[in-house]
């Protein structure tokens, strides 16, 4: 077999489009068997998206767009978010979930958990969660806070189990939040909620179970991120989406999903994914990625971890047999 | 057995394999055979430091030393003489 092509993941986007909207009528009808469609928009391309292909499925009268910012939010959130339901007509509610994360305990159960790291973190700070580069190191990868004070240079430190489970724990408050918002509106409009991951959040596990890994629907969860962006152009949505970076939307410090969880930016992660999921082995992929096979070697690893780890995000709850009855 | 090793295979069979050792041997590696994630490696990290009264620096988080129950004896009694000379 041959290096991987760079265009591999080129889409005829009006094909695609007509696939995803005919299988979107299908499910409503056949097995969900609801009048419209719930989607969060966070502003971000993957839920623009989603949201287009559901007015183009369904109407804009039966898609209801959800934003649902905190105080932690970036600020461009909701201005983006709004322009894609104006430019599309779509019906929204604005839910800020600051209150209901309030009292869950997420601002204090967050702070301390850092400050168990980090004992000066407090007032004015602002603060993410980063991984280890996988290309600089050969070890495991870890995650550390930085923390970035009021005045004065980030602080980086690596997180020990406790305190790492309890920030991951705090900030999912944030995704289920949403998801629950996002139910109660389906149910009062007798809608289903469409989920908004694309394939490589879905397939590598970057999702909170029962938080945005919670849905009826994933329109787009076969499209790697490159080709949501290809539909991206194709539908219209903005360029002002288009052309903003990939983020997270989950901590106060801006956050990169390549930071985070992916060992690459999603254009070359996807073609790593792409190439490892239709035979590529390392050394075929890499140059098409500007990576050594080596380095190429370590992200297929890290693709096998990740999925391997995040196995049980996508599995139904265990039964000790199975109900015969109950189709799935 | 030393008792390092015992130790070791006494948390992880406890901890990660609910009592099950079955193919579970010295040189079986951790992440290959699926047994510890990488949380599972922070808890490990967290035993480690705890028992044995160490601190692991970035650069020791490798898998010739944390990724079977062989690798981890040979750097513990590594880690231990560089601590407590003779």
């Amino acid at each position: 077999m041959q290096k991987l092509p760079k265009n591999a993941l080129q889409i005829d986007p009006k094909h695609e489009t007509e696939r995803i909207v005919t299988a979107m009528r299908a499910a409503m009808k056949n097995d969900l068997k609801r009048r419209g469609l719930v989607v969060a928009l966070s502003g971000g391309i993957d839920s623009s998206v989603t949201a287009v292909l559901a007015v183009k499925a369904l109407g804009p009268g039966r898609v209801f767009g959800l934003e649902m910012p905190e105080r932690q939010s970036a600020s461009e959130t909701l201005s983006l978010s709004g322009m894609v339901a104006r430019h599309f007509g779509i019906q929204t509610a604005h839910e800020d979930i600051s209150g209901i994360l309030e009292a869950y305990g997420f601002y204090r159960r967050y702070d301390a958990a850092v400050q168990s790291v980090i004992p000066e973190y407090g007032e004015g700070w602002k603060s993410k969660i980063v991984s280890s580069d996988i290309m600089e190191t050969r070890g495991f990868s870890f995650f550390s806070i930085v923390a970035q004070p009021p005045k004065g240079e980030p602080v980086k430190k690596r997180l020990p189990l406790n305190a790492y489970l309890e920030i991951v724990a705090a900030t999912n408050f944030k995704q289920r939040t949403r998801k629950t918002l996002e139910y109660y509106h389906a149910d009062r409009l007798n809608y289903a909620v469409s989920g908004t991951p694309n394939r490589l959040e879905y397939e590598l596990g970057f999702f909170v179970k029962l938080g945005d890994g919670a849905a009826d629907i994933k329109p787009i969860a076969h499209l790697y991120k490159t080709q949501v962006y290809q539909l991206a152009e194709y539908l219209d949505v903005p360029a002002e989406i288009r052309k903003r970076p990939p983020t997270t939307d989950t901590y106060s410090m801006p956050q990169g999903q390549d930071e985070f969880y992916f060992a690459l930016p999603y254009d070359r992660m996807d073609l790593c994914l792409y190439g490892k999921n239709n035979g590529y082995t390392p050394a075929q992929v890499a140059e098409s990625v500007s990576l050594t096979p080596e380095q190429a070697r370590r992200v297929y690893a890290d693709i096998d971890t990740k999925k391997s780890t995040t196995r049980y995000l996508h599995l139904s709850p265990q039964l000790v047999e199975k109900i015969a009855e109950i189709k799935n | 057995m030393s008792d390092v090793k015992s130790t070791l295979r006494q948390f992880i069979v406890e901890n990660f394999l609910f009592g099950d050792d079955d193919g579970f041997e010295d040189d079986t590696s951790f992440l290959e055979q699926g047994i510890i994630d990488s949380t599972g490696m922070l808890e490990l990290i967290t035993f480690l430091e705890e028992e044995f009264s160490l601190q692991l620096d970035d650069e020791e988080l490798i898998p010739e030393n944390l990724d079977s129950l062989n690798n981890l004896e040979a750097f513990l009694a590594k880690k231990q003489a560089v601590q407590q000379p003779q």
